[in-house]
């Protein structure tokens, strides 16, 4: 067993763990954090993408004994006090999932890319959730939702901007 | 799946971690990003006995210029070595083939130096680390030794590291005013190459001057395209270049898998080939 701390969204834990324990085992099994879901075992499928310290990861990628020390956001730590983050908001509004199996990873992933890119194109978007597949969507609608959500953030952030220029 | 059990230890220093590797002998496995290592562990395609977590060893990760060579630390990621402004400006070719690794979330976790000890045929860099002339820094029980990428890789996913060697640095010269292109040829988002092409290219004078072109899946190891380099020399034109590229899979052994056979392999080669040299050129 290993001992390791770590945050996920938001609170502390302190475990020990088999070494073998992959993080996204240890977030459903032993945390009970059901959100972030397990589609493959070849690590192609990116429906179990978190956050660890800021960057987008497959968490059946990661050790548990690897996140030691680090933090975690799942898609249970995005909203605030109960509202949904513009980007959830959008794939419910956009249609952008059937089954809903592969949504916690491709709003992870799309967390990701509006970090680096927040007025990202179609083909941006498409090659930035690369790593995450859908079997249901067709992935139209979560390109539109993608794009609907970046327009939403950089339209506040114009609002908040006028806002204190003319206060 | 789960993964087998094995032991973990994360030393906090290069000659911790180079000493626990020599006690463990044949059964240790270093783990350096993960993004090849587990998902061989979750297939259970591994069977290490004590797992060496490397990422924690400070001084192993960034890039930094050392004279006419850029030192790149075997722990920088595949998203650091995209961005890393000396990697652009001096080493091109390696950002722009680092970027078509996998996806985003596998690029901010997997490293250039696991790549390149890991030796997958289809691995994008090994190719990207010959065309490059690069040279890797081992450190190991008897101390430091430099190794021309060409003598590194010796076979599927084999190469001149012993088992308690672990590798600390890429060393690549730096280049300014070539032309340069990865091609890369595969059938959906993600998946690793049926077959790459790296190409380097100088021009003087509207000629190619010089060309050095790494094949990526054309064998066990990386190859050099030598015949295409030498015929690629004085090509004045796109004509010239295409005919010089029908010698690129000369040579080669390439495999059959479920996505290709040989043949189709060396047509792939020839292909990706012109376009690589034609784009690296500026001719395309
Ligand atoms: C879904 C997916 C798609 C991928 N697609 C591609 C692709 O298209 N192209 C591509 O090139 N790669 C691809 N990869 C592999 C990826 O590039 C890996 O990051 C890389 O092959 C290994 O780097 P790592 O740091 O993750 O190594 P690890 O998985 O930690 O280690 C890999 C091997 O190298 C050894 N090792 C690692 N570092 C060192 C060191 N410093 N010294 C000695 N030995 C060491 C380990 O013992 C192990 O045997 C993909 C991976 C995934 C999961
Ligand atoms: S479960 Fe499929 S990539 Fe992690
Ligand atoms: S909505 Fe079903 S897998 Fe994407």
């Amino acid at each position: 067993m290993t001992h390791i701390s770590v945050t996920v969204d938001g609170t502390a834990y302190e475990d020990d763990v088999e070494p073998r324990l992959l993080l996204v085992h240890y977030l459903r099994d032993r945390l009970g954090l059901t959100g972030t879901p397990i589609g493959c075992d070849t690590s192609n499928c990116g429906t179990c993408t978190v956050e660890l310290d800021g960057m987008s990861v497959k968490s059946c990628t990661v050790l548990a004994v690897q996140a030691d020390g680090c933090e975690v956001t799942t898609v249970q730590g995005l909203a605030r006090d109960g509202a949904w983050t513009p980007l959830q908001r959008a794939f419910h509004e956009q249609h952008a999932l059937q089954c809903g199996y592969c949504t916690p990873g491709m709003i992870m992933a799309a967390r990701d890319l509006l970090r680096e890119n927040p007025r990202p194109g179609p083909g941006e978007v498409r090659k930035a959730l690369e790593g995450n597949l859908c079997r249901c969507t067709g992935y139209q609608n979560i390109v539109r939702a993608v794009l609907a959500a970046a327009e939403e953030t950089s339209a506040s952030e114009e609002r908040q901007n006028t806002q204190e220029v003319t206060a | 799946m789960i993964p087998p059990a094995f032991d973990y230890v994360r030393p906090t220093g290069l000659d911790e971690a180079v000493r626990t590797l020599a006690d463990a002998g044949e059964e240790a496995k270093v783990l350096a990003g993960g993004q090849s290592l587990l998902p061989l562990l979750r297939l259970r395609l591994a069977f290490p006995e004590l797992v060496v977590d490397i990422g924690r060893i400070p001084g192993l990760r960034g890039v930094r210029e050392d004279g006419d060579v850029l030192a790149i630390g075997a722990l920088t990621t595949h998203h650091e070595v995209v961005h890393d402004p000396l990697v652009r400006r001096y080493a091109g070719l390696l950002a722009q083939a680092t970027e078509t690794v996998a996806d985003p979330a596998v690029r901010h976790r997997g490293t250039l130096g696991g790549s390149l000890a890991h030796a997958d045929p289809a691995g994008d860099l090994p190719a990207v680390a010959l065309a490059l002339d690069a040279e890797l820094v081992a450190v190991g029980p008897g101390g430091r030794r430099t190794i021309p990428a060409r003598d590194f890789f010796t076979d599927y996913l084999q190469t001149v590291l012993a088992p308690d060697e672990l590798l600390v640095e890429v060393r690549v010269p730096k280049r300014e005013g070539w032309g340069y292109r990865y091609e890369k040829f595969h059938r959906v988002a993600q998946s690793w190459a049926m077959v790459g092409v790296a190409a380097l290219v100088r021009r003087d004078d509207g000629h190619i001057a010089e060309a050095r072109i790494g094949l990526t899946n054309m064998g066990a190891t990386p190859l050099r395209a030598a015949a295409a380099e030498e015929a690629l020399a004085g090509a004045g034109d796109p004509d010239a270049v295409a005919r010089a590229a029908q010698s690129a899979a000369e040579g080669t052994r390439p495999s059959r898998d479920a996505s290709a056979s040989p043949e189709y392999r060396a047509h792939l080669a020839r292909v990706l080939t012109k376009r690589a040299v034609l784009a690296a050129a500026g001719m395309g």
